[in-house]
């Protein structure tokens, strides 16, 4: 079940309970502040790479992480702040096209670790539209919580490149930090995937 | 060189493009980031022809240092080429390299160099190795044709081995001044 908040908005971490729900061998990078808390709520493993940094990169990450293992399902969950830092990214996945790569935006219109400053998408910028002028033809914009099991589907569909806005409820959640050691975040991903010759590329 | 290009680029005969190239496949690099250069016209031409090389043409050089971050993530050794006025845009995402333990390798084509025109070109071709070096990148440059193999060899070794940022600068003196017509 996704529930909403105070504003009517769908609940973030329900929003991302339900997404990694059964995900398979889906991987996971998260955009710094938020979104990586969120994920890490709902369980926190090598399959997922929760950023602290790198504000506009989160895309390129998962596209990068995408070609390197197309067999795997890649989903970048990230914050609008972070998503319009690197809104050209969306060009360089649609140029890539990867079948394997989604990137839904979890929208709640705020820079929520900095005091709650307004985005752009506070005031009109549609980064659906972006992304669709980008030339990403699949995309889906998620503003009830009844839309989130046809989220979910076309995520793990495997006709990439996805992208999603879900616009969700700006009420800040407790924390819950993952690793800081960005050297184990990746070493652990690293091990995931390619076993202990991970260690010895 | 052709007056319809804006910048400079190498010698046609020279060929230390493909020996940069060989050097790729011999490190089995799979991604090729790269925001488009003059510089490195030859080289890029290689690149596309060779479908085991992903290549990845960028709107913003910081995206690279991100798509490097995830594909050694996902396993693959990946590499970065573009011109030094590019290096501004990597400096924050470069913490990436530092954060993560990640390869970063790097092979620059000098603007702002050597014999320079543009005056616009000098700020950032003057701060491109001081920049790469406060971010942690361990940086070598190459000024002449027969140094190049060897240089980016070390980049990649470096990169590679080591697990961090590292750069190989060509220099204006290798890949000549773009002058307009003014020379």
């Amino acid at each position: 079940m996704v529930g909403v908040g105070a504003s009517g908005k769908i609940d973030r971490r329900d929003l991302a309970r339900v997404l990694l729900e059964d995900r398979g061998g889906m991987l996971v990078v998260a955009g710094l502040g938020a979104p990586a808390w969120d994920i890490t709520a709902v369980g926190d493993g090598p399959q997922n790479f929760p950023l602290w940094g790198g504000m506009g990169g989160a895309a390129m990450i998962g596209l990068g992480l995408a070609i390197a293992q197309p067999e795997r399902q890649v989903l970048v969950l990230t914050g609008d702040g972070e998503m319009l830092m690197g809104v050209g990214s969306l060009a360089t996945v649609a140029h890539q096209a990867p079948k394997n790569l989604a990137i839904v935006v979890q929208d709640n219109e705020h820079y929520g670790e900095t005091g709650m400053q307004e985005t752009a998408t506070r005031h009109g910028t549609d980064l659906v539209k972006m992304a669709e002028g980008a030339g990403i033809r699949r995309t889906m914009l998620v503003t009830e919580p009844g839309q989130v099991a046809a989220l979910k589907a076309a995520i793990h569909k495997g006709e990439g490149p996805f992208f999603a806005v879900v616009k969700i409820d700006p009420a800040s959640k407790p924390l819950v930090l993952p690793p800081r050691e960005g050297a184990i975040l990746q070493a652990r991903m690293r091990e995931h995937l390619m076993g202990p010759a991970a260690h010895l590329a | 060189m052709a007056q319809h290009q804006v910048e400079s680029a190498p010698d046609a005969a020279a060929d230390w493009p493909d020996r940069i190239y060989d050097l790729l496949k011999q490190y089995n690099v799979r991604q090729v980031a790269l925001v488009p250069d003059a510089g490195h016209s030859r080289l890029i031409k290689r690149c596309l022809a060779d479908n085991t090389l992903r290549v990845v043409t960028l709107t913003t050089e910081e995206e690279g240092i991100a798509l490097m971050q995830g594909a050694w993530l996902g396993g693959d050794r990946s590499i970065l080429l573009m011109q030094s006025s590019g290096v501004g845009n990597c400096i924050n995402m470069l913490s990436l390299s530092g954060i993560h333990r990640t390869p970063m390798p790097m092979i620059i084509t000098m603007r702002g160099d050597y014999g320079e025109f543009n005056p616009a070109q000098i700020p950032m071709g003057q701060a491109t190795q001081a920049v790469l070096e406060a971010m942690g990148t361990i940086v070598h440059r190459a000024d002449a044709a027969e140094d190049v193999a060897s240089t980016v060899e070390a980049t990649l070794k470096l990169a590679f081995n080591t697990f961090r940022p590292t750069a190989t600068l060509l220099g204006q003196r290798l890949l000549g001044a773009k002058t307009f017509g003014k020379d």
